[in-house]
């Protein structure tokens, strides 16, 4: 395929979608489809033939719209009308009333426009619009135009340097500037060069990688094709969990269609450049996604971190030069690419640049996914968009960052969202999980949880994280089942430093986290339940084989 | 041919595509799995065996993910979700009454083989939270009567 095939293929595919008048597009993402949402989508194809509206109305099957509480969902174009809990038994009053007689069904339409007011979709922009299983509509909807124009008009080096222009920073956490990771790996000796695209989701409560590899295949394939070019990779993997079979099974296909099209592979666009992607499957490890326990998970061994330097920039997997990047940083490339960093660097706070994907769960009125631009507030988000805590229960705390996150009180809801600022509370902004918490919620089991968790998780390797988390937990065992001490407060407060400080690699430096700020924060509940032996909300105290 | 020999040939192929090779260890455990269902003793021996490694690193690999069953599951599997959402929506109640309803313990598959529960770290449902997983189908805000109910059907009414 030659830079010209592109736009001719984008144009056909823009005029074979404007030959139709509307389009009902099926959200078939890991939210909607356990509740039934391909036989919605069937229920759809069967109702438009039998209303004989099959040439004006299109059906297509896409990705997650984001209000994944009420799925399975639907939104029929022009308009964007979403239809909520879609069942098979009501496409057909759908279908008559919208399609035929263009009155939208009002009663089943989903009325929360604040859920999506406050958002800003860049990384999700073709979320729930496109059919992730068809190249075409990527590519109608300017898709795979920032490799042409990158190929075409822009040096790798100029490509970098936009990229840091953007003050674009990794979204898996730590925040890294992704310019100069670049830079790094495109100064690096040795050959070959290497991509890893991290998509090791395994914060329990965070489902915003999945859902953009679900909705939107091809813009994380892109966004590798600009990284390679950029700093001279031949070879790209995407670790992806083996619990994501969906997201997998599109990833899969949407590279064989990129192949094809000879957009992966030998003599790119009939240029020389050229670059291939493989899938890895995780198996189950949350410290898999440490970036240099992928490195060996990628390499078929046991997924254990080890110290860095030397990092993955220069020695990586095999030892060669490489980069290491979450898909939601990668998906953000061929806008800075087609828009420029400049543009990029505008949206946002000045630190801290662009937008952030949150899975948004726990006790709150609207959970889904949200995008929203860095520097907005908590309370912007649990409660603008979340619509705040529901079924009779009263705000309590909200978790930022995950199982190794912070636990931030109501007095905090202020606090901008970004890198430093969350870092200074004791939270992080981790792979972008927010579950938020009612006083149903005992903050003492909540930090106790969390503890066991990272105690599973933990690899092994380090003595602070294996040793040093299993006495944590054991004293919250302790503490919860009514044979806490006070003294169990200093030792909890000293152990957790210890573990931070001294643990090799992120897991055991953040797991503490969520200890250290119920600590700081709600410390009022431990002493209840060491001196007076009570949980205010009903969960402690009522462990078998205890008193 | 017997069933073993077609696993066997499966597996052979699995492991001829990725040319035997060391990095793709676990890619064939993962295929292994689907064609036997768990990794037993006897099949990590033959995968070190054809991989030219030691058993100990495949078994290492093998134990190290959690994704890996090492035994035999039972003939229904029932999964608890204890990510954070569902744990906060209170999903450990739900876990509990199971074990209670059909004596068994998580991470356990009752004598008669019939049942298996086991816990994972989030589905990824959490916006449907609690979420249970019965055999494949996901039953997201799950209650304790809906989800016992559910699991004796699928045993086939009778109380395991």
């Amino acid at each position: 395929m030659k830079l010209s095939d592109l736009q001719t293929i984008a144009e056909n595919e823009l005029d074979f979608q404007r030959a139709y008048k509307y389009r009902i597009n099926v959200c078939c993402s890991s939210g909607c489809v356990p509740f039934g949402a391909f036989k919605v989508l069937k229920a759809f194809e069967e109702a438009v033939k039998e209303f004989g509206v099959e040439r004006e109305c299109k059906v297509a099957r896409t990705g997650c719209v984001g209000t994944c509480s009420v799925g399975p969902v639907v939104v029929v174009e022009p308009g964007d009308y979403l239809y909520q809990n879609v069942t098979p038994e009501k496409v057909r009053e759908i279908v008559r009333d919208h399609i035929v007689l263009g009155l939208p069904v009002k009663e089943m339409l989903y009325s929360n426009e604040a859920y999506f007011k406050k958002q800003k979709r860049l990384v999700l922009r073709n979320a729930g619009k496109i059919d992730p299983y068809r190249i075409q509509d990527y590519i109608a909807m300017g898709g795979y135009s920032a490799i042409v124009k990158s190929l075409a008009t822009m040096t790798p080096q100029g490509v970098i340097y936009e990229v840091v222009s953007s003050g674009l920073r990794g979204r898996g956490g730590a925040g890294f500037p992704t310019g100069q990771k670049w830079s790094l790996v495109a100064r690096a000796h040795g050959a070959p060069k290497y991509i890893v695209a991290n998509l090791d989701e395994g914060d329990p409560g965070v489902f915003a990688n999945r859902t953009l590899a679900e909705a939107d295949p091809h813009a994380v394939l892109e966004g590798m094709l600009i990284a390679a070019y950029a700093i001279g990779a031949e070879k790209g993997y995407i670790y992806i969990r083996a619990e994501y079979p969906l997201a997998i099974q599109t990833l899969q296909r949407a590279i064989a269609q990129a192949k094809s099209m000879s957009l992966l592979g030998d003599n790119i666009l009939e240029t020389p450049f050229k670059f291939d992607v493989e899938l890895r499957l995780g198996a189950g490890a949350f410290v898999a996604g440490e970036e240099t326990a992928i490195l060996a998970s990628v390499e078929g061994r046991r997924a254990m971190p080890r110290p860095r330097p030397p990092y993955p920039a220069n020695s990586g997997l095999w030892g060669k030069p490489t980069l290491i990047q979450n898909v939601e940083t990668l998906a953000n490339i061929p806008l800075i690419v087609l828009n420029g960093g400049l543009w990029f660097s505008k949206i946002g706070t000045p630190k801290c640049t662009g937008t952030k994907c949150f899975s948004l769960t726990g006790k709150i009125g609207n959970p889904g996914l949200i995008e929203v631009p860095m520097g907005i507030t908590l309370r912007e988000v649990v409660f603008d968009i979340g619509g705040g805590v529901q079924e009779g229960g009263k705000f309590k705390a909200v978790l930022v960052g995950g199982p190794s996150g912070g636990c931030l009180p109501e007095t905090l809801l202020e606090q901008p969202i970004d890198y430093e600022s969350l870092k200074n509370v004791g939270a992080i902004m981790g792979s972008g999980g927010i579950v938020v918490l009612d006083d149903h919620s005992c903050m003492v089991d909540t930090a106790r949880f969390f503890t066991e968790f990272c105690v599973d998780e933990s690899c092994g390797k380090c003595t602070p994280c294996r040793a040093g988390l299993a006495r944590v937990k054991e004293i919250f065992d302790g503490i919860t089942q009514g044979d806490g001490r006070m003294e169990d407060i200093t030792t909890l407060e000293k152990s957790s430093v210890y573990i931070r400080d001294a643990s090799l690699c992120g897991l055991g430096q953040t797991a503490p986290n969520p200890v250290l700020t119920t600590l700081r924060y709600f410390k009022d509940e431990y002493v209840e339940h060491i001196v007076d032996r009570k949980c205010r909300a009903g969960k402690c105290f009522k462990k078998e084989g205890k008193p | 041919m017997s069933r073993d020999g077609n696993r066997r040939m499966l597996l052979e192929k699995a492991m001829k595509e990725h040319n035997y090779q060391e990095s793709a260890l676990l890619e064939i455990l993962h295929k292994a799995q689907g064609i036997y269902g768990y990794l037993g003793k006897d099949l990590l021996m033959d995968i070190s065996q054809s991989l030219n490694l030691p058993p100990s690193h495949v078994y290492g690999v093998a134990t190290f993910y959690s994704f890996f069953n090492l035994t035999k599951p039972g003939e229904h599997i029932v999964t608890g979700c204890l990510g954070t959402a569902c744990y906060v929506k209170g999903v450990e109640e739900i876990i509990q009454a199971i074990e209670r309803e059909f004596n068994l313990k998580r991470g356990e598959t009752t004598a008669d083989g019939k049942l298996s529960l086991f816990v994972t770290r989030c589905i990824g449902a959490c916006a449907m939270s609690p979420a249970i997983v019965v055999d494949d189908e996901v039953i997201g805000k799950a209650t304790k009567e809906v989800v016992i109910e559910r699991i004796k059907q699928a045993l086939g009414g009778a109380k395991a």
